[in-house]
């Protein structure tokens, strides 16, 4: 019993520190409709800013309140800066488009914080009576986890106090309701959203520093915090600061009590939980539906067939595609290869997220699925290689089709992290089944059949399989089935008043965007040679979400466009010093110039002077 | 995450001068050979594991200034192309190709990640180039993975374990937790303790475990179920951030009170000084007690290192230099840089290190390198390891019937 009050009580301590990550998060989302994806790198930078000026300080307690505001502060006006020099040039780019944009950040945050801080990991000293306890039941328990407890409460109710005692707080809760009849009353947006951007970033950063007693200010955190924050938000309902309390501490408790009865479980707990309550409760805990944002759909271009100037390049590219291998070395082809794979895995998350509207967050579980299905047939089954590039698909498209039910019920934001959820636990199972997928050491020896050895030919049959599949998927999308699709993304209340069962319809897309993702992943496992849990990891997610965004969503050709520039730009800026800080920067730059995409920008650039 | 163990300094360039000199007498080969640099090709995780790689950069920015200095290898300067992996096996891969057919390296080496170490070596098995991994720790590298192209320079987690056996051993108290990251190398250090210690005292019981995800310890909840099992004695192989939050919850609610820890790595300075004035004592550890430890080697390598760098090495700068030396003692030792014969005589050339001698063994291509295990202490508010001793990797591996079996897979 007295154990169980210990535990109990440092799962609220967990559960503030997480509700101060995500708190911020919310607040951001609600107003401005932002996936903030940088919000981990603006904690990261409240705990090295934190350091910076703790270390400076006395370390006595009131010193040490007065530096956690400050680095907050601090904090909150780099948030400002970046939502004043970045995000507000582009609210009205496509959805999603912000999402990019502060992946870019991220990189450039990565790096930055590199050189100014250096590689160590830096550790607060912690004063004694950082140090100190309370006897509890029979147990210590840290004064500061007391502190903790107390402050995630204190957090919310001054938020709460902000938001229903003030104007400022009115005007908040009314554009998060609905933003355009706030702007049209007169209300001055761009303060509003400089301000609510300033103190999500200040929450951030508020978390990063209170995070140093209990550990350090290290180059990890950013990725560590950034998806367990995304999970607290989802699982609350986004933009419900309630709802974010709530399942933080639903989460904070799970943890401390999980982690006793099932050890292992640290893998995969927070995104079962997501995945339980997404699945029963689509708008998370508190959540409401989402107001449909006036004028998103004059965004959504039609899928008009290709000009024919665009159908010759698209053929010139083909035929110099077919002869790469006259001219190219090894190396080249092995790199032609990887980008072939790239944009089957772009134009099948293209597939479910232009014309199907449901962006993923986790497409690469159907990538992963198809490379463990490929390489455990060439391994437990001794199959041949065409057997493990059958299964592959097969394998991933009926995965996607099982996982999916629960998916495409969803929409927007939430169908994207019930993705990231199902992502995760597949991750989180091929991580730790060690005796069947290896786990992190991954499987070996999944090389080419004989007669493929030639990286010519393996060059050759990447380009049949990843071309064909993707010329396949485009060809759907002019058929009546893409018509279809697309009116349930348009209007799924038409679409079923015509008719239409738009579940299935969505389903089935799921279905095949994932077949094509687990063809790609197939394809890359016998390239590669070896099949690893990284394959499936969030950020190779996000490396097809950015080929695709950076292509343009709404052009049949942006996938193939933004997985060969992606590609290209990541092989030619790695083997450069500060690599990240460069691409985060080109990737900002296209953002704020190109917001349509490079395919869409050359769409534009095409048409315009020419009759529609 | 393995670490490295650094290596050898002026002697083995001493050694590489009297290669150098050996080949010069047999003129027909050098001019067979020309005198175009031998190319090493190096793969690592420069951006995902910064604190690590950039003192590694550092260790064979040194080994090679110095090795070239003396005048190079079979009468050839030696040339380090270095790639960054960001941490993924894939990129590796690819970056292992360009190595290969671009940049026409003689030779791949490298790896901090062990599914890194893993992918360049299946590479290597694949394509027939020889690959020396220099930190990569899994056991299946050399063992159930390992074939001729593969060299691995540091102790792996067998070995790690098998050092702090004989200390363990020794703890009074027969209740034993874990605790340690969830993914394959905790889990094959844990494997390995159990079973090792248990041969040494039959009496013991793990009575629990605890598994937090790699970089996100929920530090009071583990630490918390840990002091709940009650036990008598603690094994950790946790590190980086995961270790100083474990750590800092295990002072403040008393866990390491009175109680032996048997820990892994956390000698090492890339681990033990975050940790600074909350450096546990007593601790029964793995590591590099970097400048306490004097013999001419390691003194030489910590004087030169300093006045090139400006800061004290770590481990990472230890095994990025013993990785350089270590190669060019196999060159030497092979007379060529030939493919083939490299891998064929790589086995059995020695080099010296900071650490002592080493070599690489013929039966597992695994090398000798060993490191120190002892405690650790607080000194000027600062974590150090005292009472160290060396322990020498062949002394800390099975039987070469139990290793051949084990090489089958």
């Amino acid at each position: 019993m007295d154990f169980v009050v210990v535990q109990a009580l440092t799962g609220l301590a967990g559960a503030s520190s997480l509700f101060l990550v995500a708190a911020g998060l919310t607040v951001i989302f609600g107003v401005t409709r932002v996936v903030n994806f940088a919000h981990g790198s603006l904690y990261m930078l409240g705990a090295y800013i934190g350091w910076s000026i703790l270390t400076r300080l006395p370390r006595d307690p009131a010193w040490f309140a007065a530096g956690v505001l400050l680095a907050a502060l601090a904090t909150a006006a780099l948030g400002a800066l970046l939502e004043m020099g970045l995000l507000r040039r582009i609210y009205r780019a496509p959805e999603l488009l912000q999402l990019l944009a502060t992946f870019g950040v991220v990189l450039m945050v990565q790096d930055a914080a590199l050189y100014l801080w250096g590689p160590d990991e830096l550790t607060l000293p912690r004063p004694p009576w950082l140090r100190g306890f309370v006897a509890v039941a029979g147990s210590r328990f840290p004064l500061f986890d007391l502190v903790l407890i107390g402050v995630g409460p204190l957090v919310l109710g001054l938020l709460w106090l902000l938001l229903a005692r003030t104007r400022f707080g009115v005007l908040l809760r009314a554009a998060t309701q609905d933003r355009e009849m706030v702007a049209a009353l007169g209300v001055d947006q761009t303060v509003l959203f400089t301000v609510v951007f300033a103190l999500g970033a200040g929450l951030a950063g508020l978390g990063g520093v209170l995070s140093l007693p209990d550990g350090s200010a290290n180059l990890h955190i950013d990725l560590d915090v950034i998806t367990d924050a995304f999970v607290v938000v989802v699982v609350g309902g986004m933009g419900s600061l309630p709802g974010a309390f709530l399942a933080a501490l639903l989460i904070g408790e799970l943890q401390a009590f999980g982690i006793v009865l099932l050890p292992k479980i640290t893998l995969v707990l927070v995104f079962l939980v997501m995945a339980v309550v997404l699945v029963f409760r689509p708008h998370g805990l508190l959540g409401r539906p989402q107001a449909v944002a006036r004028g998103a759909a004059e965004a959504l271009a039609l899928v008009r067939p290709a000009v024919p100037a665009l159908r010759w390049l698209g053929l010139a590219v083909l035929a110099l595609a077919l002869a790469a291998p006259l001219f190219a070395g090894p190396y080249l082809l092995s790199v032609l290869t990887e980008m072939l794979v790239a944009v089957l895995f772009a134009a099948s998350l293209h597939f479910m997220m232009g014309p199907g509207g449901m962006a993923s967050f986790g497409h690469a579980a159907w990538f992963g699925i198809g490379a463990y299905a490929a390489a455990l047939a060439t391994h437990a089954l001794a199959a041949p290689m065409p057997a493990g590039l059958l299964l592959a698909p097969l394998a991933a498209g009926a995965a996607a089709g099982l996982f999916g039910w629960f998916i495409v019920r969803l929409s927007g934001v939430y169908l994207a992290m019930l993705t990231l959820a199902f992502a995760q636990i597949v991750w989180a199972v091929v991580f730790q089944w060690d005796a069947v997928t290896g786990g992190d050491n991954g499987i070996l020896g999944v090389w080419p059949a004989r007669w493929a050895g030639d990286p010519r030919v393996y060059y050759l049959l990447a380009l049949a399989l990843c071309g064909g599949a993707a010329m396949l998927l485009r060809r759907v999308l002019y058929a009546p089935f893409g018509y279809a699709l697309r009116a349930t993304r348009d209007s799924p209340l038409r679409a079923e008043a015509i008719g239409l069962h738009a579940g299935r319809i969505r389903l089935a897309a799921f279905a095949l965007a994932g077949a094509a993702a687990g063809l790609a992943g197939g394809v890359f496992a016998y390239a590669k040679g070896s099949v690893f849990p990284t394959y499936i990891a969030v950020g190779h997610s996000v490396d097809a979400l950015v080929a695709v965004l950076l292509g343009g969503v709404q052009t049949i050709a942006g996938p193939v466009v933004g997985a060969l520039a992606y590609t290209a730009l990541f092989d030619a800026l790695l083997t450069t010093s500060f690599w990240r800080f460069k691409l985060g920067a080109f990737i900002v730059l296209l953002v704020l110039f190109f917001p349509a995409g490079i395919a869409g920008a050359a769409q534009r650039l095409w048409e315009r002077g020419r009759p529609a | 995450m393995p670490r490295n163990k650094g290596t050898e300094t002026m002697t083995v360039t001493r050694r590489t001068l009297l290669a150098a000199a050996g080949t010069l007498a047999a003129p027909a080969l050098v001019r067979a050979q020309g005198s175009a640099p031998i190319r090493i090709g190096e793969i690592n995780s420069y951006t995902a594991v910064p604190a690590f790689t950039l003192p590694y950069r550092n260790g064979w920015q040194l080994a090679v200034e110095q090795v070239n200095a003396a005048g190079g290898v079979l009468g050839r300067k030696i040339e380090v192309v270095s790639r960054d992996d960001a941490g993924k096996p894939q990129d590796a891969i690819r970056l292992a190709g360009e190595l290969v057919n671009e940049q026409k390296v003689d030779l791949l080496s490298g790896g901090f990640l062990s599914n890194v170490g893993l992918a360049l070596s299946d590479y290597a098995k694949q394509n027939k180039k020889l690959f020396i991994a220099g930190e990569p720790l899994t056991d299946a590298l050399v063992w159930s993975d390992g074939h001729r192209y593969c060299y691995r320079l540091r102790p792996s987690t067998y070995m790690q374990a098998a050092m702090l056996v004989d200390d363990a051993a020794k703890l009074p108290g027969t209740r034993w937790v874990t605790v340690a990251p969830n993914y394959e190398y905790g889990q094959s250090a844990v494997k390995w303790f159990k079973l090792l210690l248990a041969k040494k005292r039959p009496d013991v019981t793990f009575i629990g475990e605890q598994w937090p995800a790699l970089g996100k310890i929920d530090a009071g909840a583990t630490v918390a179920a840990l002091e709940a099992a009650k036990p008598d004695n603690i094994f950790n192989v946790t590190f980086g951030g995961d270790l100083t939050n474990f750590v800092r919850a295990g002072n403040t609610r008393g866990l390491f009170e009175k109680r032996g820890v048997v820990s892994v790595l956390t000698g090492e300075p890339e681990y033990l000084e975050p940790l600074g004035e909350e450096t546990p004592t007593g601790w029964i550890v793995t590591g590099y007690p970097v400048e306490s430890v004097i013999n001419t080697t390691n003194t030489a390598f910590i004087a030169a290192y300093k006045a090139r760098f400006k800061e004290m090495p770590k481990m990472g700068s230890v095994v990025g230099f013993a990785l350089i030396t270590s190669i060019v003692a196999g060159i030497a030792k092979t007379g060529a840089v030939d493919t083939e014969k490299m891998a064929d005589s790589f086995a059995g050339a020695s080099f010296d290190t900071p650490f002592g001698r080493a070599m690489w063994r013929k039966q597992d291509h695994q090398g000798t390198l060993g490191t120190y295990v002892g405690k650790t202490a607080v000194k000027d508010g600062h974590g150090v390891m005292v009472d160290w001793r060396y322990v020498d990797g062949a002394g800390a591996l099975p039987t070469d019937a139990e290793v051949a079996k084990l090489r089958q897979g």
